[in-house]
C-alpha cells in the first residue's frame, strides 16, 4: 500500500487483518468495506455497535491564551457561538470562504478541563485538511496558534448499543449527553471523547494517541456487539441520516443556507455576524436563496448517483449531491439541490437515470430518525 | 445439454442450441457486494456484441452489463426487480439477468470455458 503513495492510518494493518478491503481515499488507504459487506455492515451499526477508522481526518488544536481570545479568533472565520461555548461542549460549524462559501464543515469543542483553558479542538475533514489548516493558520491573530495533532488517531463507535459497550470500560461515559466531550480513560487508555458522530446514531468519537490506538481498537472490538465498519456502510448511514459529505452535498460555491444548515449559525451570531460572507449569509436569512439542499426519494428501485439531474416537466430544476441505496430505509435515497420553490416535500420530480425519466419526491430529511442520546 | 462461457466482463453464457441464458458470474457478484438495483433490457431488442445493454447497481455503484454477442433478447428475469439480492444468492443460477438468441455461433469462440475463466479470475 505505500509504494501506492498512500498515507496510512495508525489502524490500517488491524483493519486489513480484519479483512477490510483497502481503497485510496483522501490520500489514505481505507477499507471500504469487510467480508460481511455494506448492507450487513449498515444494519448492524443501526442495530449494535459499529467501529470505524476515521484517524484520517484531521484533527488540531487552536490555541489561545484564554477562552474568549480562541473562541473570537475562530468565530472571526465560522458562524459558530463559541464564545458562549461551555467546557466539555461539542458545535458544528462550518468554514467558510469570504464569500460565504463553504470549505468545508467541522466540529469544534471546548475541553472540560481548566488546564487546557484557551484551547479548542478542532476536528476537519480528511479530503480537506491541508487548505483548511492552511486557511485557519493564516487567519489566526497574534498570541493564537494552530497545533496539529497528527500523532492522534480517532475511531468511531456508533450504534443503539455503544453505550453498553463503552460502560464497562469507561463508567464515566454514560452520564455525558449528545455533543459533550470529556478526557477520561477506556480500559486504562488516556483518551478524549465525544458522544457525536456521522452515523445518526448514539455513539462517540475516542482521539487516542496513535502508539494506543490500536490496543484501544482491539480492546472494544473484542465486544461481540462490536463489529468494524467501512467507509461504504459509513456513507449510506450519513446519507440516511441526512448529513452532508463536505465537498459534495455542499462546497465553496455553496451558503450555508442554500446547504440548508441554517440551525449551524446560532442567534448570537446572526445578531452580530463578523463572520465571512457574514452580509450575504445574513440577507439569505431573510430573503432566501434562489436553491436549496433536501432530501429526495426515488419512488422507484433505480439509486439516483451524485451528478443526477433533476428535471420537472422536461426542465432542469436541480442535481442530486448524494445518492444510494439506504438500507435501513429499504430503498434508494437521495440528497441534492433544487429550485427553491420546489423545496417542501411531498413534490414531485424526475431523475434523469441513464437518460430515462424516473419519478421522485422531495423528502424531509432525515430518511431514518436520528438516535441521539440526550439524557 | 447446456454449455457454459464467461467473458472477460464476468458475464456468464449459458447456451443451449441457439438460445443463451445470461448473467454476471459468482465472482463478480462478490465483488460488486450487495446488489440494490438491476436494469433489465427489453424483450424483443436487438443487440450488437459490446453494446450496454443492462445495469446492476450494488451500494457501492452502477455497472454497465455488455451484450456478450449479438443477438436477440427474448426474455429478462423480471423476479430481479423485486428481489435484486438473488445475483448475490445465486448469480448463475436464480440470478439470471436475461435470456437471447445466438445470431452469430462463431462469436462463441472467443469466449471461455468454467476452467480458462478460472485461470482468468485468479490472475
Amino acid at each position: 500500500m505505500q509504494q501506492d503513495g498512500l498515507q496510512r492510518t495508525p489502524l490500517a494493518s488491524l483493519m486489513e487483518e480484519l479483512g477490510g478491503k483497502m481503497v485510496p481515499f483522501a490520500g489514505y488507504a481505507m477499507p471500504v468495506q469487510f467480508p460481511d459487506g455494506i448492507l450487513k455492515e449498515h444494519k448492524w451499526t443501526r442495530a449494535n455497535c459499529g467501529l470505524f477508522d476515521v484517524s484520517h481526518m484531521g484533527q488540531a488544536f487552536v490555541v489561545g491564551p484564554d477562552h474568549e481570545t480562541t473562541a473570537r479568533a475562530l468565530e472571526a472565520l465560522m458562524p459558530g457561538d463559541f464564545v458562549n461555548l461551555k467546557p466539555g461542549q461539542q458545535r458544528y460549524t462550518l468554514l467558510l470562504t469570504d464569500e460565504g462559501g463553504i470549505m468545508d464543515d467541522l466540529m469544534v469543542t471546548r475541553s472540560i478541563h481548566p488546564h487546557f483553558e484557551g484551547w479548542l479542538m478542532i476536528v476537519v475533514n480528511a479530503a480537506f485538511k491541508k487548505e483548511d489548516f492552511a486557511q485557519i493558520e493564516s487567519q489566526l491573530p497574534d498570541g493564537v496558534r494552530l497545533e496539529t495533532a497528527a500523532d492522534r488517531a480517532l475511531i468511531a463507535v456508533q450504534g443503539p448499543k455503544t453505550a453498553e459497550v463503552l460502560q464497562p470500560l469507561c463508567d464515566d461515559s454514560c452520564d455525558m449527553v449528545f455533543m459533550q466531550s470529556k478526557a477520561t480513560r477506556i480500559g486504562g487508555i488516556e483518551c478524549h471523547i465525544s458522544r457525536s458522530g456521522y452515523t445518526g446514531e448514539d455513539g462517540f468519537e475516542i482521539s487516542v494517541k496513535a502508539g494506543v490506538a490500536e490496543d484501544l481498537a482491539r480492546l472494544l472490538l473484542k465486544n461481540k456487539l462490536v463489529k468494524p465498519i467501512g467507509l461504504g456502510a459509513r456513507d449510506s448511514l450519513r446519507l440516511e441520516a441526512g448529513l452532508c459529505l463536505s465537498g459534495h452535498d455542499f462546497d465553496e460555491h455553496r451558503s450555508p443556507v442554500e446547504a440548508s444548515l441554517n440551525w449551524a449559525i446560532p442567534k448570537a451570531r446572526r445578531q452580530s455576524g463578523g463572520f465571512p460572507g457574514a452580509k450575504r449569509i445574513l440577507g439569505e436569512l431573510t430573503e432566501g436563496t434562489a436553491q436549496k439542499r433536501v432530501g429526495i426519494k426515488p419512488l422507484g428501485r433505480a439509486p439516483a448517483r451524485e451528478g443526477t439531474h433533476i428535471h420537472l416537466d422536461g426542465a432542469h430544476v436541480g442535481t442530486i449531491t448524494s445518492g444510494g441505496f439506504g438500507p435501513t430505509f429499504g430503498g434508494p435515497v437521495a440528497m441534492g439541490y433544487v429550485r427553491t420553490d420546489l423545496a417542501q416535500p411531498g413534490t414531485k420530480l424526475d431523475l434523469m437515470v441513464r437518460g430515462k425519466a424516473h419519478p421522485a419526491e422531495v423528502y424531509k430529511l432525515p430518511f431514518v430518525p436520528q438516535n441521539y442520546y440526550r439524557g | 445439454m447446456s454449455k457454459l462461457y464467461f467473458t472477460k466482463d464476468h458475464e456468464w453464457l449459458s447456451v443451449e442450441g441457439s438460445n443463451a441464458t445470461v448473467g454476471v458470474s459468482t465472482y463478480a457478484a462478490g465483488q460488486l457486494g450487495d446488489v440494490v438495483f438491476v436494469e433489465l433490457p427489453q424483450i424483443g431488442k436487438t443487440v450488437k456484441k459490446g453494446e450496454d445493454i443492462a445495469v446492476v447497481e450494488s451500494v457501492k455503484s452502477a455497472s454497465e452489463i455488455y451484450a456478450p454477442i449479438s443477438g436477440e433478447i427474448t426474455a429478462a428475469n423480471e423476479a430481479l426487480e423485486d428481489a435484486p439480492e438473488t445475483v448475490n444468492e445465486d448469480a448463475q443460477g436464480a440470478g439470471w439477468f436475461f435470456k437471447m438468441t445466438i445470431a452469430d455461433a462463431s462469436e462463441l469462440s472467443g469466449l471461455m470455458d468454467e476452467a480458462a475463466y478460472g485461470e482468468f479470475t485468479r490472475e
